[in-house]
């Protein structure tokens, strides 16, 4: 067993032990945009589509690469974008008050 | 170690850092977008990163380019089409879309790298450990969430799929990709055995997700969105990229943590949902046998219209909307935000929403704050309960066994399951199409509380007449 592959296993761990923390205190009014939000983090394997395709030489590597780039690209542009247009509709109060029935009650 | 390669890894620690930042922002409405702005920065300094230790490096050939390029703007161009397209109500699918890709992704990069060292017989037990586990995990992942997309779209039957043999077949897949792994880390590089083994994970992805029901979407979606986690982590391991391992982990975590929560939600376990079989499709207990429940269960029920419901309505002065499975099915959330716009000129409303209301984990609190209803009138369960003693009208839309109070009596198949106390309101009125059960199949004693009207009727009709009903009562 390498010393790579210790500390490999090392931020594994410790990373789920952050995420848990962290994620426990996300109320379940957020719970959607954080699923997708998540859903955005994990296309940060667009990056293992990015080394694939700088090692491929075979067309079988080619391929590989493309489908992983195509797949990642999506996952990471369509996740934050989902994300964000989920987030900019949880508004506090709508500004303009109702029509009718304004400050009848005073 | 030189500069740039200290450089990357100092980027990739950033781009971790700005992920764990950013979900520390979603713990309020308030600060959730900043999060998600942060994310996307660091998402951007990670692939920058990459790109600038690849063009150092200079080991990528001219058609690697291309390939890269075109693979991942097309890929996001497609994926942003999607995010801006999508009705709110089918965002279960696409998060499952996109849960399908990821783990896709992580099986392809897993897959490539064995490609490239395949033959060799230079492939380290370490690296082939991590591939065997994503090329079994990845395409697991891919099918899966694909079968459920297929389910929550209704291209694939949201019953429980249980044909003659499944179990079998089941069992037979499991048997192949185990085999198939075992014989890789034996030490033999063959591509056809990674090819028999994807084959036989991906046919698992269907089979575990097939007899899984519709009700149950929400545990199988947090579920698969923690496998592609992972399998974008152990892509990481196999890459030996820290970036993949902490994003991927992340993930991992925030799925797992979701799954459990809305297990227990249902009152189910994990392993019971998995096992799948239960519960029937999107419109089963709403739908089946509308019109015939009012005379089957009338005994001890006090039936209502529309009216007296307006009337109670538009005299109270606080008001709890408990919106369930049965609005969304419905479509109703427009409904029902306009109902509370109109009740909140007079008097408190806020909407009483449980954990499992919806397609998926919150879905039902995305669709009211796409009806406009602000989020400060969103209260979770614990919120919620703490509020319904001084509620003058609970309106229950389309949730049933979330509100049933047999659940905190030991004994039944509710026992144990968090719930909405509605029963302790001063009234409550149910709009629902008829006595039906729900999933856990027993009678809602909160039906045949005295102070409980039943409104029968199906929730996007039956809230309009309400509507009509107190803008009429408001107007004379």
């Amino acid at each position: 067993m390498t010393a790579g592959l210790m500390s490999d296993i090392y931020m594994f761990v410790l990373a789920i032990l952050v995420g848990y923390e962290v994620i426990t205190k996300v109320p379940s009014t957020l719970h959607t945009p954080l699923m997708s939000a998540s859903n955005a983090i994990h296309g940060i394997v667009i990056i293992g589509a990015v080394v694939t395709a700088s090692q491929a030489r075979t067309d079988a590597g080619y391929v590989l690469a493309f489908v992983a780039a195509f797949f990642a690209g999506m996952n990471v542009v369509g996740g934050y974008g989902l994300t964000d247009r989920m987030l900019q509709m949880f508004r506090k109060r709508p500004e303009p008050v109702s029509h009718d029935g304004k400050k009848e009650l005073s | 170690m030189n500069a740039v390669t200290i450089a990357v890894d100092l980027a990739y620690l950033l781009a971790a850092l700005g992920f764990v930042v950013a979900l520390h922002l979603m713990n309020s409405p308030a600060t959730a977008r900043k999060g998600s702005r942060l994310s996307w920065l660091g998402m951007i300094v990670a692939v920058s990163a990459a790109l600038t230790s690849v063009i150092h490096d200079a080991t990528i050939t001219t058609t690697g380019w291309v390939v890269l390029s075109v693979g991942g703007v097309g890929g996001a161009a497609v994926g942003l089409v999607m995010a801006r397209r999508v009705k709110m109500t089918d965002v279960p699918q696409v998060v499952s879309i996109f849960n399908a890709v990821g783990g896709g992704a992580a099986a392809l990069v897993a897959a490539g790298d064995f490609v490239r060292l395949a033959g060799g017989g230079g492939i380290s037990s370490r690296v082939m450990i991590a591939t065997v586990l994503d090329i079994i995990i990845g395409p697991v992942t891919f099918s899966g969430s694909l079968i459920a997309a297929g389910k929550l779209q209704g291209w694939v039957d949201s019953r429980p799929v249980v044909f003659p043999g499944a179990r079998l077949a089941t069992a037979a897949v499991t048997l192949v990709g185990v085999g198939g792994g075992c014989y890789l880390l034996a030490g033999n590089d063959s591509t056809w055995i990674v090819i028999l083994v994807v084959c036989a994970a991906l046919a698992f992805g269907v089979t575990m997700t097939m007899p899984i029901g519709g009700a149950d979407m929400p545990v199988v979606v947090a579920l698969l969105n923690s496998f592609t986690g992972i399998a974008v982590a152990i892509a990481g391991f196999v890459i030996n990229n820290g970036g993949l391992i902490i994003g991927g982990a992340l993930v991992g975590a925030s799925g797992g943590i979701l799954t459990v929560l809305m297990a227990q939600a249902m009152n189910r376990s994990v392993l019971s949902v998995m096992m799948g079989g239960f519960g029937t499709g999107d419109r089963g207990p709403a739908g089946a046998g509308a019109g015939a429940g009012a005379g089957a269960g009338g005994a001890g029920i006090r039936r209502i219209s529309a009216e007296d419901a307006a009337i109670q309505l538009a005299y109270a002065s606080k008001v709890a909307i408990v919106p369930g499975y049965g609005l969304a099915a419905a479509q109703a959330q427009h409904e029902a935000a306009q109902l509370a716009e109109l009740i909140g000129e007079h008097a408190t409303v806020f909407f009483a929403i449980h954990p499992v209301a919806g397609r998926m984990p919150g879905h039902m609190n995305v669709l009211l704050a796409e009806a406009n209803v602000p989020y400060t009138e969103l209260k979770e369960m614990d919120a919620a309960n703490l509020e319904f003693p001084t509620v003058d009208v609970a309106l229950v839309v389309g949730a049933n066994d979330v509100t049933n109070p047999a659940a905190r009596r030991p004994g039944n198949s509710v026992s144990g399951m968090p719930i909405l106390n509605v029963d302790q309101a001063k009234s409550v009125i149910v709009i629902k199409r008829s006595m039906g059960h729900g999933y856990a199949g027993i009678d809602n004693e909160l039906y045949t509380d005295p102070k409980t009207g039943m409104f029968f009727s199906d929730a996007k009709a039956g809230l309009a007449e309400i509507i009509a009903s107190v803008k009429a009562l408001v107007a004379s």
